[in-house]
């Protein structure tokens, strides 16, 4: 063949032919391609600590929202002359009804001052606290992302606003208004429970309305942040583009494109949005500002053991323990999230 | 400069201003008003009182007159504590929350800034491991969970250490041991992961390639760009202390502003909290604010906006 002039616009023919089949074999894909979820799932498994972790949790959350419904014990059942035992031992009454055969249910982690049985309470506690931790995440997960989503997406002032509230928010020491709030909202909230309609305030407990509605309107400015980074980068794909050019609407670029495309980081984002409520929730009932009696949370059996600290140690460890390993496990699991799911985002 | 600084203290006034706005109408949402609680109190009497404190104004008008007497600091008289005022409850307790604090600032500093550090240069170590197995756990535990602990094990089991009152050094050794346990952690984290960070840069190499000595390499380059995460996070440590000792000053019963403001929002003493949000919330985001500003000092390649 004559040397080709490189300027030449003269095609190559053998550029056009059909392909062998040697070319089309060399461009087939040799093994299934790895999609997004089994690509983390892989590296989770690999990760002990995570794994570890999520036993953890899992085995936590049986103990708490399972068992208490099977337990012989109900956490807020006064058993007549056991205040105050000590773990696997019986009151003299109980003792007499083991001496007559009967078989009596151990308190496994002793009784409290009113006689309830320690170990139901505690696990109702640890339930209480799952549940707020997990909720909490939940609703931080939905107005963190919309708002980060729609503040990214739509750039400009509408931006800028929505940025200078955030920044405000996010510079409040959250702690004071959220005592505050959970403060002010207790005597309304309860007017409110006696209206017809509004019973299942009662149920749930007004200072735990209280810490959700805080959480909504304080929490989720970190996750806005990030979600809003996120999708600053990418709404420049070509994919909305060529969505917007079929005539996609905003909402549903967000919904089925940035938001989608970003469920790793939200998926990280959350689960450490959960040790977080989680601590708060305990540090708030530790104040006296949390669930409802007779419920037991965590933090308000810590608050209460506190009182006979001297003679009662055990009543502590139970709580505290528990405590710090659930925002422990939690805390875990969410590093190995991150590593798993965004391995860039690698602290 | 001078623009980004007084913008940065506009938008801290403003947050401050927005605070304070959030705490008086909230305070008001409180069915029933302070002196409801108090029995047998005659409506004249109620009456009074509601005149004296100026809440028979409507609330427009109390809004107006609270916000700006807060402005020159006074925070009107505590509803509970006969004959004192609010500023005067401020500045005789937040002396000892500030010394519990700084002192638990200072020190979790001065420990977490070189045990991140050591735990960074030893990657992969077992002193590496220990380090991070110690800062996960301090991140975990709450600090009630802290305190109390620490409480039963060298309070009343060991008997080594006073549990009430801040009278003597060795009062503070519990309490700032309970305060400064978590940021401390928070900061170990912190520097040993942009201490990691830094030691891959470039510029690290390059030092160490014209001549420079281990010393030197590490102190002027490597820590002094490390550290910079670390100064970000003085604000918020700074919230976190305050709130940490509201719980601290309960369970040591410390006479500080923590303390002080969980106790008034027991008894309702709506003035005190008031006060007090606003006087903390202040600090903090002032501080806040302070810190972005020192932060793009210490950092030279930070752009101003």
């Amino acid at each position: 063949m004559a040397e080709k002039n490189l300027v030449s616009f003269q095609l190559k023919v053998e550029d056009f032919l059909p392909a062998t089949d040697a070319e089309k074999q060399s461009l087939t894909q040799m093994r299934p391609g790895v999609s997004f979820w089994k690509d983390a799932m892989r590296r989770m498994k690999k990760n002990k600590v995570a794994m570890i972790s999520l036993c953890v949790i899992l085995i936590i959350m049986i103990f708490s929202f399972i068992l208490p419904s099977y337990y012989p014990y109900h956490y807020g059942q006064q058993i007549q002359g056991s205040e105050y035992l000590g773990p696997m031992t019986y009151s003299p009454q109980e003792q007499v009804r083991i001496d007559a055969g009967e078989k009596v249910f151990p308190h496994i982690l002793g009784t409290d001052n009113l006689g309830r049985d320690y170990a139901v309470r505690v696990m109702v506690g640890s339930r209480i606290s799952l549940s707020v931790g997990l909720i909490a995440a939940g609703i931080i997960l939905v107005i963190g992302s919309i708002y980060g989503a729609v503040s990214g997406f739509f750039g400009g002032w509408v931006d800028l606003i929505m940025m200078r509230i955030v920044d405000i928010i996010y510079t409040v020491p959250d702690i004071l208004l959220i005592v505050l709030i959970s403060f002010a909202l207790k005597d309304p909230m309860q007017t409110l429970a006696e209206k017809p309609g509004f019973a299942w305030i009662q149920t749930i407990g007004v200072n735990l309305i209280s810490i959700f509605l805080v959480f909504a309107l304080l929490y989720w400015v970190g996750m806005a942040r990030i979600v809003r980074s996120q999708v600053l980068t990418l709404k420049q794909n070509e994919y909305v583009t060529a969505a917007r050019a079929l005539g996609a609407g905003s909402g549903r670029i967000i919904r089925k494109h940035l938001l989608t495309n970003s469920i790793g980081t939200l998926i990280v984002m959350t689960t450490l949005q959960i040790p977080s409520a989680i601590f708060t929730e305990s540090f708030l009932s530790f104040l006296g500002l949390g669930v409802a009696i007779p419920l037991p949370s965590l933090g308000s059996l810590a608050s209460d053991a506190l009182n006979g600290l001297n003679t009662y140690p055990y009543l502590l460890l139970a709580p505290a323990l528990l405590i710090s390993l659930i925002i422990l496990s939690f805390n875990l699991f969410g590093d190995g999230l991150r590593d798993a799911f965004d391995p860039k985002m690698k602290s | 400069m001078a623009k980004y600084i007084l913008k940065r203290f506009m938008l801290a006034a403003l947050t401050v201003f927005v605070v304070a706005s959030i705490t008086f109408f909230l305070m008001n949402m409180v069915p029933g008003g302070p002196f409801v609680a108090e029995k047998s109190i005659s409506e004249q009497a109620q009456a009074a009182l509601n005149e004296k404190f100026g809440m028979d104004k409507p609330l427009i008008v109390q809004y107006k007159n609270y916000m700006l007497s807060a402005a020159h600091g006074d925070f009107g008289l505590s509803l509970k504590q006969r004959g004192r005022t609010v500023a005067e409850i401020i500045t005789s307790k937040f002396p000892v929350s500030a010394r519990l604090g700084g002192i638990s600032v200072v020190l979790s500093l001065l420990i977490g800034i070189p045990l991140g550090s050591i735990a960074a240069l030893n990657r992969g170590r077992w002193v590496d491991d220990l380090i991070i197995v110690i800062a996960t756990c301090g991140i975990a535990f709450p600090s009630f969970v802290i305190c109390t602990v620490g409480l039963y094990i060298f309070g009343v089991y060991l008997g080594w250490l006073p549990t009430m009152g801040l009278t003597t050094p060795l009062h503070y050794i519990l309490p700032v041991f309970a305060l400064a346990f978590y940021p401390t952690a928070y900061i170990t984290r912190l520097m040993r992961s942009s201490m990691l960070d830094v030691i891959g840069q470039d510029y690290m190499r390059t030092a160490r390639a014209k001549g420079l000595s281990q010393h030197v390499s590490l102190f002027k380059h490597a820590l002094r760009n490390a550290i910079l995460p670390v100064i970000t996070y003085v604000g918020p440590m700074l919230a976190y202390t305050l709130t940490g000792s509201m719980v601290v000053e309960k369970i040591f019963v410390i006479p500080g502003l923590g303390g002080q403001f969980v106790s008034s929002i027991m008894t309702r003493d709506y003035t005190v909290i008031m006060g007090t949000t606003i006087f903390l919330a202040t600090l903090v985001i002032m501080m806040n604010a302070l810190v972005d500003i020192v932060y793009k000092f210490v950092d030279p390649r930070i752009q101003l906006k």
